[in-house]
């Protein structure tokens, strides 16, 4: 990577930086899917099944494209992931189904991942519409957002036969799928075919639509038999440091976003210093270089053992020429005459073990702060949380993250139920694509099982 | 280095591979490729009036993505002009003295067909004769090939003229598409075969084009049935080989094919009673440099089994092949699970429970570490457990010691046969007394 670019490459073709977004990893070809396929034990009660959290039937689908019934098998996984092309391409395999393959301890586990991406690739490309709608049952479910959660609900209730909106902000549905990971990894097209998939079923996506703005709360409320709250988190927070204001400062979310519709050459040449470690750090630091970035520091306050990266996305950094700065913390962003960024002035840190054996608290070393000169600096510290949106809502809530109970996804208001990110933190939850898919499925069992049964109930 | 020549009655070779009589011997410059390569010998594409052959020949099984596991044509003899294959065959055994070239035969069941033959080819040189009476396709709806094969009586007539003017060994070629091959066998050698080679392919449809309909192969639209062969069909062949090599009435040397692929195969039909062995669909396969590893194998096996030869090898395990009448009903094995080798992918637990006798049980360790567990008194030792486990060493089958004498069910049946005759007419009468026992 760190040849693609030199320090004099003053002019970068845009259309060579698009390349550099195209996905990294090739496809499995038809050989390899056939004899990685056919490497698969078929095992009863298989481990990597209880290790996906959709429980997607693993060996059932492997089954399926080793034995050619390729609609099978992608039915299969999208069945019980409707997101189940994103997450073939974006889940920590090696620490979901294929760290539980039985094939660890005595070869090499099987390519879950991969073939998954070959069955729902054929589907793509085949063009399949893998489901259908539900006989309508008269009941209508409002999904707030459109990301990985809510098309999962949606998805689902449509299946139902329930009549399902969903109310998504953005001009294209898909949230996080479709927006907020970088396109080498996923391609958004992948994500807007989960999100077609979605509406074939007779689901109403209503983009470019905020609820609390362009529709209100009371409205849902009254209009529809239940709501499904899926909006995910937002804007990276402050950094609570002087310079944020300046020309060159970037939030990680929109900067990666911005790189999902359009590839422009701001960055080339550019020094870059990315704020924090997680995988959308690393994300922001791996664009940075792929447009063009001739120096790209990632400035983490805490070491490599705390870092909250995956072990693969750290090593995909690495290869990407990324250079970290541990035991780093930015004390004050400093501009030009011009009001752009010039400097990023950091201190150094060390660890102290806290004395109640907790999470060990970075603490500055007195007199080590030092410049590094930069042209650019993106903060990845972690999200916020649409907070206005839950207290309109009236949801009982710890810090935006929406308190729901464990088995029904209902929230405080027993109508409105959530599922993903919005549920994620303070101990509840798990923050991966994979994990919000089987909320939003879970959310719509349950109002699917409230709602049945009322009907039941009332005649 | 153990000794590897063979002598297949009166047939010498350096080594006990030899390519069957197929595509691969076709021509001399095939053969002689062949020798070149390592192997010891081959029977040349059989002769005869030379036919027509159509345009798609071949097709195969793969399994699991594994290509050819069993092999399908509905090619015929030799299509080429009598002299030509004779001019080859004569510059061959020049070329390659100390090789078994040895030419199969099939023209029309009339002795002076025969007779004619038998003499032209014995005249450029050969080493032995191989009559062709297995080939099941095409040449059989002329009355030749398996057509004759099939019938005791005209594989000993027709042995029995051929033998009337050979002057080297004849070895007759059998078709497994009958229902007793040591009938077959039997007649060969009461025609005064010297060897039998068996076994020729099998009546076969390699399959059908789920998007055409049409079978596989076809030619312009319409297919036949072909024979079949390659590693699909080595445990048929090994039992037909056997069965002819524990019968006292067929006596002579084997010849064994069907499926060899490797050394391995090679020393399991050689301890079944065959004196050497023939190979087609792994030369097909692969090519003919194949034969470097089941000399290098087959030299390896018998340096570590302390064998100065091979030929110590053949028919070993003949003795051990016998009738189900005489296994012993009181011996009995059990499963066993190493834990410390199993994987607990639970397809032993699985096979066991739908399809045999419920007897491995799903466990939780004190750690939540799942264990699979064989409830021995359930066993019945069917051995499917340890045939489905993906893993060596996991599963193996453990012989408990025999509570009572052995006891086969021929040795019941006799004695209970004794206990309800007791040696008088009478007692034959009471046939309540019978069902009783």
């Amino acid at each position: 990577m760190s040849n693609r670019v030199s320090a004099s490459a003053a002019f970068i073709p845009i259309d060579s930086l698009r390349r550099n977004f195209a996905e990294v990893k090739a496809g499995m070809r038809p050989k390899e899917a056939i004899e990685e396929s056919n490497r698969c034990l078929y095992c009863y009660d298989a481990p990597c099944i209880k290790a996906c959290p959709t429980g997607i039937n693993i060996p059932s689908f492997i089954k399926k494209i080793a034995s050619g019934n390729m609609k099978g098998s992608a039915r299969a996984i999208m069945d019980a992931n409707p997101v189940g092309a994103t997450c073939a391409r974006v889940c920590p395999t090696e620490e979901l189904c294929e760290g539980a393959c039985v094939l660890n301890h005595s070869s090499k586990p099987i390519m879950i991942g991969d073939l998954q991406r070959y069955a729902t690739d054929w589907a793509m490309k085949n063009e399949q519409t893998l489901f259908t709608a539900g006989q309508s049952n008269g009941k209508s479910v409002a999904v707030i957002g459109g990301g990985p959660a809510g098309l999962s609900a949606a998805r689902e209730l449509a299946r139902f036969g329930f009549a399902v909106t969903i109310f998504e902000a953005k001009e294209q549905a898909g949230g996080l799928d479709t927006y907020g990971i970088v396109s080498f990894r996923l391609p958004q097209s992948i994500s807007l075919w989960e999100v077609d998939q979605v509406k074939k079923l007779g689901v109403d996506i209503r983009t470019s639509t905020k609820v609390g703005e362009d529709v209100g709360t009371e409205e849902l409320l009254e209009e529809y038999d239940a709501v499904v709250l899926a909006i995910g988190m937002s804007k990276v927070p402050m950094l609570g440091i002087e310079g944020e204001q300046l020309e060159g400062v970037f939030d990680a979310i929109d900067f990666i976003e911005a790189t999902k519709t359009e590839i422009n050459a701001d960055f080339v040449g550019k020094r870059v210093a990315v704020i924090g470690a997680g995988n959308t750090a690393i994300d922001a630091a791996t664009c940075s270089i792929r447009l063009g970035a001739v120096n790209v520091k990632m400035v983490y306050r805490r070491s490599r053992e705390e870092m909250t990266a995956y072990d693969f996305e750290y090593e995909f950094a690495k290869q990407d020429g990324v250079e970290f700065q541990w035991l780093t913390a930015p004390s004050r962003i400093i501009g030009d005459e011009a009001g752009n960024v010039k400097a990023l002035e950091c201190i150094r840190m060390r660890l102290e073990t806290a004395e109640d054996g907790g999470r060990k608290s970075p603490v500055p070393v007195e007199g080590s702060a030092f410049l590094l000169e930069v042209d650019a600096v993106i903060k990845a510290i972690g999200q916020t949380r649409h907070l206005p949106l839950i207290e309109q809502l009236g949801l009982v809530n710890k810090r935006g993250t929406v308190t729901v109970d464990p088995e029904t996804y209902q929230t405080s208001n027993p109508k409105v139920y959530a599922a993903g990110d919005v549920v994620f933190g303070e101990g509840q939850g798990e923050a991966m694509v994979v994990s919000a898919a089987q909320q939003g499925k879970l959310a719509a069992y349950s109002i699917y099982k409230t709602l049945s049964a009322r009907r039941e109930r009332y005649g | 280095m153990a000794d590897l020549r063979i002598n297949l009655a009166g047939i010498s070779s350096p080594n006990p591979f030899w390519l069957a009589s197929a595509p691969p011997t076709n021509t001399g410059y095939q053969v002689q490729r062949a020798f070149e390569a390592g192997w010891g010998g081959a029977v040349w594409k059989t002769l005869g009036d030379p036919i027509i052959n159509t345009s798609s020949r071949f097709a195969a099984v793969h399994f699991n993505g594994q290509r050819v596991a069993g092999f399908n044509n509905i090619e015929l003899i030799t299509d080429r002009p009598l002299e030509i294959n004779l001019k080859e065959i004569y510059e061959t055994k020049k070329r390659f003295p100390d090789h078994a070239v040895v030419v199969s035969l099939m023209v029309e069941p009339k002795q002076e067909k025969w007779h004619e033959i038998v003499k032209k080819v014995e005249a450029v040189g050969v080493d032995g004769l191989e009559l062709n009476f297995g080939c099941p396709h095409g040449m059989a709806e002329r009355g030749m090939g398996s057509a004759s094969g099939q019938q005791p009586d005209l594989v000993e007539m027709q042995t029995m003229w051929v033998k009337e003017v050979a002057q080297t060994p004849v070895i007759v070629k059998l078709t497994p598409n009958i229902t007793d091959i040591t009938a077959t066998a039997k007649a060969a050698v009461r025609g005064g075969a010297d060897a039998i080679s068996l076994i020729n392919t099998i009546n076969s449809l390699a399959g059908v084009d789920l998007d055409t309909w049409n079978t596989i192969p076809h030619v312009g639209g319409k297919g036949a049935h072909g024979g079949y062969c390659g590693p699909a069909v080595k445990p048929i062949a090994l039992n037909m080989v056997a069965e002819c090599a524990r019968n006292p009435l067929v006596g002579v040397p084997i010849s064994g094919i069907g499926g060899v692929s490797n050394w391995r195969d090679a020393v399991e039909f050689l301890l079944m009673g065959s004196t050497g062995v023939q190979v087609c669909t792994a030369a097909m396969h692969h090519g003919f440099s194949i034969v470097e590893d089941m000399i290098d194998g087959l030299n390896n096996y018998l340096d570590d089994k302390g064998l100065q030869s091979v030929n110590e090898l053949i028919g070993k395990s003949v003795s051990r092949y016998s009738d189900w009448g005489d296994l012993d009903l009181n011996y009995a094995v059990v499963a066993r699970i190493e834990q410390d080798n199993c994987i607990v992918c639970n397809k032993c637990h699985i096979a066991c429970e739908d399809t045999s006798h419920q007897c491995i049980e799903r466990h939780t360790d004190e750690n939540g570490a799942a264990y699979l567990k064989v409830r021995e008194e359930d066993c019945v030792g069917c051995n499917l457990c340890s045939i489905v486990c993906p893993v060596e060493g996991a599963i193996s089958m453990v012989e408990i010691p025999a509570s009572e004498m052995p006891l086969s069910w021929n040795m019941r049946q006799a004695a209970i046969g004794a206990l309800s005759t007791p040696g008088t007419d009478k007692g034959s009468k009471d046939s309540d007394s019978k069902e009783a026992v």
